[in-house]
C-alpha cells in the first residue's frame, strides 16, 4: 500500500447483499482517477466510503498514511462535490463557500480573502452576494466545487458533478474542473457513468460492474485494450459478431463464409465459439487485401464530425463510424457495400 | 413567437371549473364579511356609527382579546415546539416506519377533533370526576387538589393541544421530508458537527415553515368557539364567546359591538394569513 489514497481489499453489503466486491487501489498525489460504470454498479458506495458516510464492511482506507476506515466524514479533510450540488439554500454564495471554513474557526479576514481567491478561481467574483436560487445550476455546480476546494482538503471527490447540466455547460465545466483540478494539483476521484467524460478527465479510469473492478488503466488502454466483454461494450462503441477460430497460432477466425484474421491473441483451441469485436470507427467502407465482408447499408445517421452507418452482414449487424469529410460520398440506405477492418483493429473475446 | 391561443370555447370550459369555487366564496365568506363589516357600524337605532369600534378600548373587549391572544399564544407554542419534535422522531429519528403512518393517521382525525365533542371527552376523562382524575387519585396524585382544573385557562390549552400538536405534526412532517440528506453530508463533509449542521442549516431552512405552522396554529385557536363554550361556558373571557354574549345574550346584547369585535378578529387572522403566507413562500422556495 503505497498510494496518497489507498483502498485495500474494501468490500460492502448492505443486510447481505454486496454492493463492492474487494476492490484495491491506490492512487497517486495529483491524481485524477475517475470510477466508471452503470447505475448499481457500486462506484457511489465506494466514493462514500472514501467520503466517511458509508463504513466498509471488511477491508481499510488509508489517506496521506493514515487509517481513515473508521473515521467520522467531518474529520476527514475531504471535499466533496454533490450531483445536486446540495448548496444551503438559506445562505448567499459566499456564506456557503466559507461555511467549511466557519465551522473551523477560521479567523474572518483570512476566511474572507480564501472566499474571494476561490470565487476567482470559479470565475464568478460578482455572485458572492446571490443566493443559490438566484443562479443557473452550472453557476451552483461551481460554487459547490468552490465550496469544496474552500476548505483546503487532502483529497477532493466528485460525485457524478454534471450529471444534471445541459450538455454545452457539461462540457465547459468538465474543462474548468480540470483546469482547476491541475491548477491546484489535488488528488481526485470522479464518479461518473459517462464514459467520454472518464476519457476525457482522467489520468486513470477505474471501469466497474456489478461491485467489482473489471479494469483500472489509462483512458487510451482503457479504449483500446478493453480487459474484458463489459468493459469492451460499455466504453464506447463497438461491434460484436459471432466467429469461430480455424487456427489460433496465425489468428485466423471464420465468420460465416468469410476467413477473417486478427493479430490479437487468441486462446481458445480450433473449433471454439467467440466473438469478434471491433470498433465503429475501425471499419471502412471499402475493400482491402484482408478482413473484407460484403453487407447492406440498413441507416445512414448524421451526427456533425461523424456519419454513423449501421450495415447488415452475413452474421448480423456491424456499425462504422465514418468521418465527416466534404468529399466523403454518403452511402444511401439499401446500397450493397463492402466493409472491411485491419487485423490490428479487431480481437476476439469469449 | 407565442405559443397557439386556445379557443375561447375552451378557456370558457376553464373558468366554468372554477366557477363553484367562486359562487362559494362570494356566498359564505365575502357576502357575509361585507354585512358583517356593515352591520359593525350600526347603531342600535339602526343608523351608522363608529360607536361600536370606540367601545372596542373598553376593558372587557380588551380582556377578551387578551385572553385570546394569550391561549392562542400558548398553544400555538407548546403545541407547535411538541408537534415538531414529534414528527422530526418520526420523519429523522429512525423510529420504526409503521409508527410513522400510525402518527399521521392519528393527527389527521385528531387534528380536526373539536368543539363539543372534544369538550366533552376531556370532561370524561380530566373533569372533577373524569377517569384519569380518579385513576390519578388512585396513585395518590390529587390532580384538583393542586389547583388544576380542565375548565381554567391552561384547562382549555390542554384542550386546545389535543388538536394544535397534530396539526402542527401534519404540517411539519413534509417539510422535515424535504430536508435534503445532502445537506447534512454537505456539511458534515465540510467539517460540521451534527450540532453546527442543525444551528447553522437545517433550522434556518426550517424556520420559515415552523413560524409559520406556528401562526397557523395561532389562528386556529384564536377563531375557536366551540370548544371553548361546551367546556368553560363562558367563564373565561374569550373574544369568540364575547361576540355570542354580544349578538344572542340575554344580557350583554349589543350586536353592532359583537360585529364590531368580530372585525377585530378578522383583522388580527387576516394579518396572520398574510404573515403566513409570506413565510410559507420562503420555506417553499427552499424545501420546495
Amino acid at each position: 500500500m503505497s498510494g496518497f489514497l489507498s483502498l485495500h481489499g474494501i468490500r460492502k453489503e448492505f443486510d447481505g447483499v454486496v454492493a463492492v466486491e474487494t476492490f484495491d487501489l491506490d492512487v497517486e498525489p495529483g491524481e485524477f482517477v475517475s470510477f466508471l460504470g452503470p447505475s448499481g454498479c457500486g462506484k457511489t458506495t465506494t466514493l462514500r466510503m472514501v467520503a466517511g458516510f458509508e463504513q466498509p464492511t471488511a477491508g481499510t482506507i488509508r489517506l496521506a498514511g493514515k487509517d481513515v476506515t473508521y473515521a467520522k466524514a467531518n474529520e476527514r479533510n475531504i471535499g466533496m462535490v454533490f450531483q445536486s450540488y446540495a448548496l444551503f439554500p438559506n445562505m448567499t454564495v459566499a456564506d456557503n463557500i466559507a461555511f467549511g471554513l466557519r465551522v473551523r474557526k477560521e479567523e474572518g479576514s483570512a476566511r474572507s480573502d480564501r472566499v474571494s481567491e476561490l470565487l476567482d478561481l470559479i470565475h464568478l467574483p460578482d455572485k458572492a452576494k446571490s443566493y443559490p436560487n438566484e443562479l443557473s445550476g452550472g453557476q451552483q455546480q461551481r460554487v459547490a466545487l468552490a465550496r469544496a476546494l474552500a476548505i483546503r482538503p487532502q483529497l477532493l471527490l466528485l460525485d457524478e458533478p454534471l450529471s444534471a447540466l445541459d450538455a454545452k455547460i457539461r462540457d465547459d465545466l468538465r474543462a474548468e474542473i480540470r483546469r482547476i483540478q491541475r491548477q491546484l494539483n489535488i488528488t481526485t476521484i470522479y464518479v461518473t457513468h459517462d464514459q467520454e467524460e472518464a476519457l476525457a478527465l482522467s489520468d486513470r479510469v477505474v471501469v466497474m460492474s456489478k461491485g467489482r473492478m473489471e479494469q483500472v488503466g489509462e483512458p487510451f488502454e482503457i479504449y483500446n485494450n478493453p480487459a474484458t466483454g463489459f468493459v469492451a461494450s460499455f466504453v464506447g462503441q463497438l461491434n460484436r459478431l459471432p466467429v469461430t477460430v480455424e487456427d489460433p497460432a496465425l489468428g485466423r477466425i471464420r465468420l460465416g463464409r468469410y476467413e477473417l484474421r486478427t493479430t490479437s491473441m487468441i486462446e481458445a483451441p480450433a473449433g471454439a465459439g467467440l466473438s469478434l469485436m471491433m470498433r465503429p470507427e475501425e471499419i471502412t467502407l471499402d475493400d482491402a487485401e484482408e478482413n473484407v465482408l460484403e453487407g447492406i447499408v440498413e441507416t445512414v445517421t448524421f451526427l456533425g464530425s461523424i456519419v454513423r452507418v449501421q450495415i447488415a452482414v452475413e452474421e448480423g449487424k456491424l456499425i462504422a463510424d465514418l468521418f465527416n469529410e466534404r468529399l466523403l460520398e454518403l452511402p444511401e440506405a439499401g446500397d450493397s457495400t463492402q466493409i472491411s477492418f485491419p487485423p490490428h483493429a479487431c480481437w476476439v473475446m469469449a | 413567437m407565442g405559443g397557439a391561443r386556445r379557443p375561447p370555447l375552451a378557456r370558457f370550459g376553464s373558468w366554468l371549473g372554477v366557477l363553484p369555487f367562486f359562487l362559494f366564496s362570494g356566498m359564505f365568506l365575502i357576502a357575509p364579511a361585507v354585512i358583517l363589516a356593515y352591520r359593525s357600524l350600526e347603531g342600535p337605532d339602526g343608523t351608522l356609527t363608529l360607536d361600536n369600534y370606540r367601545a372596542l378600548t373598553t376593558n372587557t373587549v380588551i380582556a377578551a382579546y387578551s385572553m385570546s391572544i394569550r391561549i392562542s399564544l400558548t398553544t400555538a407554542v407548546i403545541g407547535g415546539l411538541i408537534g415538531f419534535f414529534l414528527a422530526w422522531a418520526v420523519s429523522m429519528g429512525g423510529l420504526p416506519r409503521p409508527f410513522r403512518s400510525g402518527l399521521t393517521t392519528f393527527s389527521g382525525v385528531a387534528s380536526n377533533f373539536a368543539g363539543v365533542p372534544l369538550a366533552a371527552a376531556f370532561i370524561f376523562t380530566l373533569g372533577r370526576v373524569g377517569v384519569l382524575t380518579a385513576l390519578f387519585e388512585l396513585i395518590g396524585v390529587d390532580l384538583y387538589g393542586g389547583g388544576f382544573t380542565i375548565y381554567s385557562y391552561w384547562g382549555l390549552s390542554l384542550v386546545y393541544l389535543f388538536f394544535q400538536i397534530p396539526l402542527m405534526v401534519l404540517v411539519m412532517l413534509p417539510a422535515l421530508d424535504g430536508l435534503k440528506q445532502d445537506w447534512r453530508e454537505a456539511a458534515e463533509n465540510l467539517g460540521a458537527t451534527p450540532g453546527q449542521y442543525w444551528r447553522r442549516v437545517a433550522l434556518p431552512v426550517l424556520l420559515p415553515s415552523i413560524l409559520g405552522t406556528m401562526i397557523l396554529l395561532f389562528g386556529n385557536a384564536f377563531g375557536a368557539h366551540a370548544t371553548a363554550y361546551a367546556l368553560t361556558g363562558g367563564l373565561l373571557p374569550l373574544a369568540t364567546l364575547l361576540i355570542g354574549q354580544q349578538i344572542s345574550g340575554d344580557v350583554l346584547n349589543n350586536p353592532g359591538l359583537g360585529y364590531a369585535v368580530a372585525m377585530g378578529m378578522v383583522f388580527i387572522m387576516g394579518l396572520s394569513i398574510v404573515l403566513y403566507s409570506i413565510l410559507q413562500r420562503r420555506s417553499e422556495r427552499w424545501l420546495g
